[in-house]
């Protein structure tokens, strides 16, 4: 059972930064898993009332506050059009509405869980991370750090020319996906991202140009082939690896057959 | 710690516990329609609104509502009384344990899209969790009410 002692509501960053040094206190994004958990934490860190739980669009990029919900993520009309729908994909089948009103992108980002769908999709759009602390970098490298108390801020989506496709495998509707399976074309080199393996998402680009001359049926296979022999799967109670791999052969194809190779 | 919070128009101070979630501060409060059904966020029993949005008071805490305006089923009876004939005309309430939570998540589904289709109905409700139903007399109940709101507009 979580047992808070204190709550403070910050009034600045350097305030929060300066509280989640200390060990026995955390921030709280939405806390739906924190709240899974049997922690006892001296001092919680509210981040709300920050104006951090806004999207600013602009010409050239998404600016997006870590205490943005999966819900506005979802709903975000200029989120629809530039990731052509990927993003409303990858969000609309974790739990119910009223869980994603209460999901912090923050949460789910800082989090790094080994069943995000939200990890997945930001990584195939070529999200940064901003730090308080580290400052900027790219999602897919801040994905493989390990846990330390600087403060996740926002991310920054550019605006660059892509195509994305977002594709999850779950046991039974609203359930934690079986696995996730983004791929996307930017700057010309296209990725298949995987995640809920269980484990961090992580990337596979086709550095091999197995997609170069156009996505084939016969080269979405092939690529769809490489991803899963680069990524590593794991068992848990929803799925064996073996399973999991042949997931990542089945979605990955059929992802990269939806991108069809025109950018916008 | 003092908190603030509107619940269904009525101000209420309180001191609280830091941990004190909403479910509890509410219960409390006289408002039993708030259910404790999962205690995962899965379930959708506990739902009540934020600022007019759809949350899970179990998995909120009440500090974080300070200064917001909450909404439970007790303070929608008149919203709620039209649209639960309809549930009722189907036998879709069954049990009853979890109608609170789904009563409010679909009066926030009409008042964030008035015509909703089947599929936006479904994925709207998927939150809810309803262990008797089937959830088919319920989807009758929800069209059927969306018809004669549309035929009495006409």
């Amino acid at each position: 059972m979580l047992t808070i002692q204190e709550y403070v509501k910050a009034e600045s960053l350097e305030q929060a930064y300066e509280l989640n040094q200390k060990k026995t206190n955390r921030i709280i994004g939405g806390m739906l898993w924190m709240k899974m958990s049997p922690l006892n934490i001296k001092t919680a860190i509210d981040l709300s009332g920050l104006g951090l739980d806004q999207i600013e669009e602009t010409q050239e990029e998404f600016r997006i506050g870590c205490m943005v919900t999966l819900r506005q993520l979802e709903t975000h009309p200029g989120l629809e059009a530039y990731t052509g729908g990927s993003m409303k994909e990858s969000l609309r089948h974790i739990v119910g509405v009223q869980f994603r009103n209460l999901a912090t992108v923050g949460g789910s980002i800082y989090g790094r869980f080994g069943f995000s769908d939200v990890l997945t999709e930001f990584m195939a759009l070529g999200a940064e991370v901003e730090l308080f602390h580290g400052g900027r970098m790219p999602l897919e490298e801040f994905a493989k750090l390990p846990y330390d108390k600087d403060i996740l801020v926002g991310l920054i989506l550019k605006k660059v020319p892509q195509n994305s496709v977002y594709l999850s495998m779950r046991n039974t509707r609203t359930d934690f996906p079986v696995l996730t399976c983004a791929v996307s074309r930017r700057e010309g080199m296209t990725g298949a991202f995987i995640g809920a393996r269980p484990g961090r998402a992580v990337a596979v680009y086709d550095r091999a140009g197995l997609l170069k001359s156009g996505i084939t049926d016969a080269a979405a296979r092939e690529f769809a082939a490489y991803a899963a022999e680069q990524t590593v799967t794991g068992s848990n109670k929803r799925a064996q690896a073996e399973y999991r791999t042949h997931l990542i052969r089945v979605l990955t194809r059929r992802a990269c057959q939806q991108l069809g190779g025109e950018t916008k | 710690m003092k908190v603030t919070v509107t619940v269904n128009g009525r101000k209420i101070q309180e001191e609280i516990e830091c941990d004190l979630l909403l479910i509890d501060f509410l219960r409390s409060h006289g408002c039993m329609s708030v259910k404790r059904g999962c205690e995962t966020s899965n379930c959708g029993l506990c739902t009540v609104m934020m600022d007019g949005r759809p949350v899970l008071s179990c998995s909120v805490l009440t500090a974080r509502a300070d200064g917001h305006t909450i909404e439970t089923l007790e303070g929608l009876q008149e919203e709620a009384e039209e649209f639960g004939a309809f549930i009722a005309d189907q036998g879709a309430e069954q049990c009853g344990f979890c109608n609170p939570g789904f009563m409010m998540n679909a009066l926030a589904l009409f008042r964030e899209n008035p015509e909703p289709d089947v599929d936006e109905i479904k994925e709207y409700l998927a939150g809810n969790l309803c262990r008797c139903s089937g959830y088919e007399g319920q989807l009758r109940g929800i069209l059927n009410f969306l018809e004669w709101k549309k035929e009495a507009k006409r």
